[in-house]
């Protein structure tokens, strides 16, 4: 049991999280920062169901490895990429239709989020599958953290709501207050995106280039 | 084994791709009639919500469906009764794309606390994709009762907000015919100049809201000789 939470693992798991965040140190799946980012709500479903994918992507590719030609490697992570990410929103689309209507096309752009690609090519391909499994899990909650940040920010700001509840109060629109129309607009999420990279950067000397 | 020689390579990726289509195919299959169940639920509780009724706590969709809707009769353009029943499982997107001579034009017919009401059915561009929706008009066939929109990928925050009450509630009560022409339309925010037939669009949803504004006249047009018919 202490082996399977040992030092080296926990890394696995949180380095993803702050100093090796995929979004904003390795600067991958920024295309989806931008899609699902307008509301909260789609960001934090977006965030987990890339997780999961992420994390069983992970273990099988790492199950396979030894098994899969060099020369068609990402051919073979794609398709069990696309085939875990069809069979996710099929079972969405049967159990729970009000998700999967919510999320419409974001959930088949799961299949073309770079931090899968990155991932499997990255980590799985060279290490077994509880690893991986550890690598997936904090990669797609470290995405997950971001896009909630953004969300946060991007709903507060250009709907004054939360989650769809309305937070900033009547009165203050009165006063002569309005929403932001430019939050809701992609270019909003990658200004909020490079901020949080600014301010990761400026906290840690390690990603400071010289 | 060599895992890089072309025979492998060719092996490998074969079997992988019939193991992935059975498996897709199996997943598919068997939860296929789940999925249409679903959408069958899904586009009742559209219909009801054009009615003004929520049907998403309702334990039985379908039961709640056949309390109000007495009918889906399908018509064509010269407002003759094709058919009694039917018209739930027709698909709008593919009916507009025929002649309108040709085309099988779903009707719903209601009733609401012993009040006949009519649903008509909405389909049309956005600006990223379709919109669609279903509205209700009174007996006189020429006030709204209530009505339902909804979009598969407009700008969250924007253009999506048609499928919101804010929206959808301007137009309760509007007039739908003036002088024999549709006149219930969606301005530019703020550009209302008759009360009677016209709504606010969303500031910022503007395509989105000349989508559904291009929808009722293309959509309702159809419907001329039913709703002149009194």
């Amino acid at each position: 049991m202490s082996q399977l939470f040992s030092k080296k693992n926990r890394e696995i798991f949180t380095a993803p999280l702050g100093i090796d965040n995929p979004v904003t140190v390795q600067v991958l799946g920024i295309c989806s920062a931008l899609a699902v980012t307008a509301k909260l709500e789609p960001a934090i479903v977006m965030g987990l169901s890339v997780t999961v994918i992420v994390a069983f992507a992970n273990v099988i590719i790492s199950l396979i490895r030894k098994t899969i030609p060099n020369r068609i490697r990402i051919i073979v992570q794609l398709v069990v990429v696309a085939a875990l990410v069809t069979v996710v929103s099929e079972i969405l689309k049967a159990y729970a239709y009000d998700v999967s209507k919510q999320l419409s096309v974001y959930i088949g752009l799961i299949i073309t989020n770079c931090i899968l690609m990155g991932r499997l090519e990255a980590f799985a391909m060279a290490n077994g599958p509880w690893e991986s499994f550890l690598d997936g899990v904090g990669n797609g909650l470290g995405y997950a953290k971001i896009l909630v940040i953004v969300g946060l920010f991007r709903e507060l700001f250009g709907s004054g709501e939360l989650l769809g509840f309305k937070v900033i109060p009547e009165s203050v629109y009165n006063i002569g207050y309005i929403n932001n129309g430019l939050m809701v607009m992609p270019p909003m999420a990658l200004i909020i995106c490079a901020c949080i990279i600014w301010y990761q950067r400026a906290r840690n000397k390690e990603l400071q280039e010289k | 084994m060599n895992t890089n020689s072309n025979t492998y390579t060719i092996i490998y990726a074969s079997v992988m791709v019939v193991i992935v289509a059975f498996l897709l195919a199996f997943v598919s299959n068997s939860l296929s009639s789940t999925q249409k169940k679903n959408e069958d639920y899904d586009k009742m509780k559209q219909i009801l919500h054009a009615l003004n009724i929520d049907a998403n706590e309702a334990a039985d969709v379908e039961a709640e469906f056949n309390k109000y809707v007495k009918a889906d009769q399908i018509i064509n353009s010269k407002s003759e009764v094709i058919a009694e029943e039917g018209g739930f499982k027709i698909d709008m997107k593919f009916e507009l794309a025929k002649k309108l001579e040709d085309r099988q034009l779903p009707l719903y017919l209601c009733e609401v606390d012993g009040v006949t009401k009519y649903i008509l059915p909405l389909y049309g561009n956005g600006l990223w994709n379709s919109i669609w929706g279903y509205i209700a008009l009174d007996e006189d066939k020429n006030t709204v009762f209530g009505v339902y929109f909804d979009h598969a990928g407009e700008t969250p925050g924007l253009g999506a907000e048609i499928s919101t009450p804010l929206f959808q509630d301007q137009f309760l009560n509007k007039g739908l015919m003036k002088d024999g022409t549709i006149a219930l339309s969606v301005v530019k925010n703020g550009k209302v100049h008759d009360h009677d037939f016209e709504v606010d669009g969303i500031s910022g949803g503007t395509i989105t809201s000349q989508g559904v504004d291009n929808m009722l006249k293309n959509c309702l047009g159809q419907y001329d000789n039913f709703l002149k018919n009194k």
